[in-house]
């Protein structure tokens, strides 16, 4: 170890069940590299931006590698849209550089601060699921440090196995040193986007399943709040990147065409109460949401921050749940399960579950990864806020729906999930362990989600 | 590890046999809880209780010998019960002895060995677990504290002042863990109806150990420092401490 470890106290987003470990911020690859070896007892595990909501970046006891100094763009072929970028280059980054070049990422969840190793560690997806599938799809290379002191370049051909273990394996194959992958073109930096508000559940997941194959983007925001005849009613939100004829004449230049300057509006004090949202404050503000969306809007231009990361604009949202934080619930649920998913959506409204902005998606299909999350089908999240509730017990219980449904969690934003759950969830876990055996096999890579879960 | 609605994976008890220990792990193993273990001096002693738990649940129950007195011993049964089983997420410091006030006065040896329990064992047993905790680089230490050590009262002061140096170090200790991972929850309990206070004439706002465990599982979800059971009693004793004197020894004369 060159870089000298500091004790901190990590949490993730959700500010939940906080542990110290020793922090390293390597500032090159191979300090990066170096970062695994020597480890100390309890294990070493990396870390992006700290998005994940739960567990999964921190290492109690352990070292913990900062990967957010290792950042930058190493190859681009701008012909052929395929970029190489080092594993702590965040997608504001790329997007800050690339969009102005005319390209864009391959998949950009609701936030642009996470890094190029967590979009692999946690196979992210994004609003364009359904027609391209989630960033792993996307990968065509991976550098890879193992434990052993051995530095691999791993394609889904060299390595198949370990490739697709490293993809969505929460980061316990080793550390991402840099990836390669596609990129997205785009003439320019604006949306075209659809917008309809659905009276219902059954308006929402018609319309859904009827048209949005005609958009490489959509998602629908549900309002859980609302209970009875309206349950389920939602603002669906579809589009795709605009054409250069798109736009306002005096905006077709390149500069103003593909601009790309996004910045934070506020940044949430650090003082918020406990109990700030409460159905009271939710149910309002849903509602508010819910009317000033057009009932039916066509072909309106938006900007990439405004379309994909909203709360990207208000820095350090997760601050407004107070100190005790909060937990995002994710679940999937293959098509065909409609029925669980309604079930399930009516027991968090009926038990009035606090959750602003659930998000409601069509995911397309999955790819070989064992632990990767996606699965043709319909995908819900959530927020609660954290601490002790009768939601707890309620999401325990809705957890053993989604199993039974042939469903499952995303681990990413996990907090909380029994562990006995997990291989139901994810039945190829032998799989994923095996090779994590055959990389690791002294269990160096470890994090606090690995303990809790018991991978 | 803990989980994000306070749900512990796994709790050690020091003083596997107070009532209000149990009926905490009986709760945390209702929220999913699967390792839990039990130390006593005689570990026999918790076998019906371990036994218990295991029907409720819990998949991994052991326990160990564990003697207050023998501060000697401490370090070893600590990093052992530490080792044993993987990480503790939280650990109970529930042992204690109220004993008798009149016998402390007329025997001073009783008293000596109550307070060698209450606070010098105490002391020994939180600091080896404190460096275990910050090792492990997260975990918390919930130390039974007592009303009792809040203002002291003449009918009962042997037992309240080894209360009140307990809860100062436990304070201190917290304080000095903050950046670690590892933290303290101090519990203070009002009149608790157990084996303990049996036969005793209750103080007003009286309570059972499932309360007190109630507010142990909601302080360590909500990562408090200090709670109370029941929660009225902070109101009572934040007034009942700045009392004068002459009207607090008045007021402190029952039992």
């Amino acid at each position: 170890m060159e870089t000298p470890a500091t004790t901190e106290v990590l949490a993730g987003w959700g500010g939940t069940a906080p542990s110290a470990a020793g922090v390293v911020r390597p500032t090159s690859v191979d300090e990066l590299a170096g970062a695994l070896d020597d480890p100390p007892e309890r294990g070493v595990i990396a870390r992006g931006l700290g998005r994940c909501y739960g567990d999964e970046a921190q290492n109690a006891g352990g070292r913990v590698v900062d990967t957010t100094a290792v950042s930058g763009i190493v190859d681009l072929d701008l012909r052929q849209g395929v970029c190489t970028a080092a594993a702590g280059t965040s997608l504001e980054d790329l997007m800050r550089w690339l969009v102005p070049l005319g390209w864009f990422v391959p998949v950009t969840p609701g936030t642009r601060f996470v890094t190029v190793g967590g979009a692999i560690a946690n196979d992210i997806h994004g609003k364009n699921h359904h027609k391209g599938g989630s960033w792993c799809n996307h990968v065509s290379a991976l550098t890879l440090r193992l434990p052993g002191g051995d530095t691999v370049r791993v394609t889904p051909d060299s390595d198949p196995d370990l490739f697709w273990a490293t993809a969505g394996g929460l980061g316990l194959t080793g550390i991402i040193l840099d990836a390669t992958f596609d990129l997205h073109p785009i003439e320019t930096s604006r949306l075209l986007v659809d917008t309809d508000r659905t009276p219902d559940l059954d308006a929402t997941l018609a319309l859904m399943d009827e048209s949005d194959d005609e958009y490489p983007y959509s998602v629908a925001w549900i309002d859980l709040m609302k209970t009875g005849a309206g349950m389920g009613r939602s603002i669906l939100g579809r589009g795709a990147f605009a054409p250069l004829d798109a736009l306002p004449a005096k905006d077709r230049t390149p500069g103003r065409a593909r601009a790309f300057s996004p910045s934070t509006r506020a940044t949430f004090p650090p003082l918020a109460p406990n109990g700030l949202i409460n159905p009271l404050t939710v149910t309002a503000f849903n509602e508010l949401w819910y009317r000033k969306a057009p009932k039916r809007r066509r072909g309106e231009l938006q900007t990439i921050t405004t379309f994909f990361h909203p709360l990207d604009m208000v820095e350090r949202w997760n601050r407004v749940y107070g100190p005790v934080g909060f937990l995002q619930w994710q679940f999937v649920v293959p098509f065909g399960e409609e029925q669980t998913l309604r079930r399930i959506i009516s027991a968090l409204c009926d038990e009035g579950c606090t959750s602003f902005l659930a998000v409601l998606k069509r995911f397309g299909a999955a790819n070989p990864g064992p632990l990767s999350f996606p699965l043709p089908g319909w995908t819900l999240a959530l927020d609660i806020p954290a601490g002790p509730s009768s939601l707890a017990r309620l999401i325990d219980r809705l957890d053993d729906e989604v199993v039974a449904a042939g469903g499952r969690l995303y681990l990413a934003k996990d907090s909380r999930v029994r562990p006995e759950l997990l291989e139901a969830m994810y039945p190829r876990l032998d799989e994923w362990r095996a090779v994590r055996a055959r990389v690791d096999p002294d269990g160096v890579l470890r994090s606090d989600l690995a303990r809790r879960l018991g991978l | 590890m803990r989980d994000a609605v306070g749900g512990v994976q796994s709790v050690l008890v020091l003083g596997g046999t107070s009532e209000i220990a149990l009926a905490t792990v009986r709760r945390m193993v209702d929220q999913g809880c699967r390792t839990v273990l039990l130390a006593a001096r005689n570990p026999d002693d918790c076998l019906a209780a371990a036994a218990a738990v295991r029907e409720a649940g819990a998949t991994t129950v052991d326990t160990l010998a564990f003697d207050a007195l023998d501060t000697a011993s401490h370090g070893t049964v600590i990093d052992e019960a530490f080792t044993r089983h993987g990480d503790l997420d939280v650990v109970l410091l529930a042992f204690g002895v109220l004993g008798d006030q009149a016998e402390f006065e007329a025997d001073p040896a009783k008293a000596v060995a109550a307070v060698q329990v209450n606070y010098v064992g105490a002391v020994s047993a939180g600091l080896h677990v404190a460096r275990n905790l910050r090792r492990q680089g997260h975990g918390t230490l919930v130390v039974l504290s007592s009303v009792a050590g809040e203002r002291v009262r003449k009918t009962n002061f042997v037992y309240g002042s080894s209360k009140a140096g307990l809860d100062g170090f436990a304070q201190g200790l917290g304080d000095s863990l903050v950046g670690t991972g590892a933290s303290v929850l101090v519990v203070r309990p009002g009149f608790v109806h157990t084996r303990m206070t049996e036969g005793m004439e209750p103080a007003p706002l009286s309570t059972t150990p499932e309360v007190v465990a109630e507010a142990v599982t909601d302080g360590l979800a909500k990562g408090q420092a200090v709670v109370w059971a029941p929660a009225p009693l902070r109101l009572v004793m934040s007034g009942l401490r700045h009392l004068p004197r002459p009207l607090w020894r008045k007021a402190s004369e029952r039992g």
